[in-house]
């Protein structure tokens, strides 16, 4: 550390604010993918979560495939929903733990808008994979062909809706030592239209139902929201961190 | 420029104990107000209080005049924060670190901006390893080096000089110093003595209440 070489050089003023915000978003989105891709272990388990419970399915119900064709949509719905919501605890509390998060808030950008970017970042490692892998798992409880595309796709649009609804939750109880059952409890309720209509899609994809009915509830559940829970998720951080 | 923190009746109780009540305090350009005060005497809850972070208080905080709560963003976009902990991610590499800061502040900045930030800071040849395998002080510096790639006018910082060895406290010292000569203010917490300077003036917290000295 050397002395200050311009010491009469003048401060600058601060600039415009909004000018920034996209390059804090992306540089945000940028870290938080950088972050979980440096420790693969927690990108890869609620994937390997989700593997299991599915595979240990049809071991522990009956391999018939007319049963599992029945419950697949229900259970892979289950399944892939636990293994994000299992994902959740650590969204902020790694922030929070090493001081970046007050930083965070203390960036003259909306925090709102940062946080998104932060949710972003959760779903392309978490609900998307999960979103990509279930048509395999499909063909294990012998879902019918057809259904796939649907399954994956109303996966899709369904853990993005979770992981902004559950980024409230991950964002209320930050401060909360092991909050990670009171997290399952206050989000869990708040899942469960998003299972309905999800599982939903599915199983009317297998029966020749309207699948574009569920599938638009489930766009209408995630434009709800992106809407409302960036506002909520800083609201919640705030109150956090302010005690 | 204009910078002015002003506290007015300040008063904070945390589990039935006032940490400190009818503050009155004032920060301008020009500066360094140094809290002092034994461990748990409310210095880092002064300092989130005025950096705006804490709304659990009485009394009212004042930005160039304004309440914190209106002047909100225009006091951000001035105010330099470095708190207890550094907010340096291990598993990045200095630069990484950097470039989010940088871009948190709205600005792109580039990789010889940066580079030469961390030099200044004594971390030259550390630039491209993982944070986790550079000592606390270094990790300290890292975040330090915040104070030369983001020119803020309001410097707050939470025991900067923890960790740093004697050479750097020097530089600190002295870094604190040119900033208040450019204009700047600093509100400082620390165990270390600073230099008697005509721009420092203490404030000691202790049993129930603060002592803003000359």
């Amino acid at each position: 550390m050397s002395k200050a070489e311009s010491r009469t050089a003048p401060l600058p003023e601060a600039g415009e604010a909004s000018v920034g915000l996209a390059i804090a978003w992306r540089a945000t989105l940028h870290r938080d993918l950088m972050l979980r891709l440096r420790r693969p272990g927690e990108v890869l388990n609620p994937l390997a979560f989700f593997a299991l419970v599915i595979t240990l399915f049809p071991i522990g119900i009956s391999p018939a495939a007319s049963l599992l064709a029945t419950i697949a949509p229900g259970l892979l719905w289950v399944a892939a929903l636990l293994a994000a919501l299992l994902s959740l605890d650590g969204v902020f509390r790694d922030d929070a733990e090493d001081g970046s998060l007050e930083q965070l808030l203390l960036s003259p950008q909306p925090l709102s808008v940062l946080a998104l970017a932060k949710v972003a970042a959760h779903w392309l490692l978490t609900g998307l994979p999960l979103a990509l892998m279930a048509p395999l798992l499909g063909v294990m409880l012998s879902l019918p062909a057809g259904s796939y595309g649907v399954l994956a796709l109303s996966l899709a649009l369904g853990s993005a809706s979770l992981s902004l609804i559950g980024a409230i939750g991950a964002a209320l109880t930050v401060g909360v030592a092991r909050g990670g059952v009171l997290l399952s409890l206050l989000v869990l309720p708040l899942y469960i239209p998003v299972l309905v209509f999800g599982a939903g899609a599915v199983q009317a994809a297998i029966q020749g139902g309207n699948v574009a009915a569920h599938l638009a509830i489930l766009g209408a559940l995630l434009a709800a929201a992106l809407i409302f829970s960036p506002f909520a998720i800083a609201a919640a951080l705030r109150i956090s961190l302010n005690g | 420029m204009s910078l002015r923190l002003q506290a007015r009746r300040l008063a904070c109780e945390r589990d039935d104990r006032w940490l400190f009540r009818d503050l009155d305090l004032e920060i301008r350009a020009g500066e360094i107000l140094r809290v002092e005060g034994p461990n748990g005497s409310g210095k880092t809850t002064l300092l989130k209080i005025l950096s705006g972070q804490l709304m659990d208080h009485e009394g009212e905080v004042l930005w160039n005049g304004a309440p914190l709560r209106r002047a909100r963003r225009d006091f951000l976009a001035n105010l330099l924060y470095l708190g207890h902990a550094p907010g340096v991610k291990t598993a990045l590499t200095p630069l990484e670190n950097l470039a989010w800061y940088q871009a948190l502040a709205g600005e792109r900045g580039d990789e010889p901006t940066r580079l030469a930030a961390l030099e200044r800071f004594g971390l030259a040849g550390f630039e491209d390893l993982p944070a986790a395998q550079l000592s606390a002080g270094q990790q300290r510096r890292v975040a330090l080096a915040r104070l030369e790639l983001t020119p803020r006018p309001l410097w707050v910082l939470d025991e900067p000089f923890t960790a740093i060895d004697r050479d750097g406290v020097i530089a600190l010292e002295a870094r604190l110093e040119a900033h208040t000569e450019r204009g700047g203010g600093v509100l400082v917490t620390t165990h270390h003595e600073l230099r008697a300077s005509t721009r420092l003036r203490r404030l000691a917290l202790g049993e129930g209440g603060g002592d803003v000295e000359g």
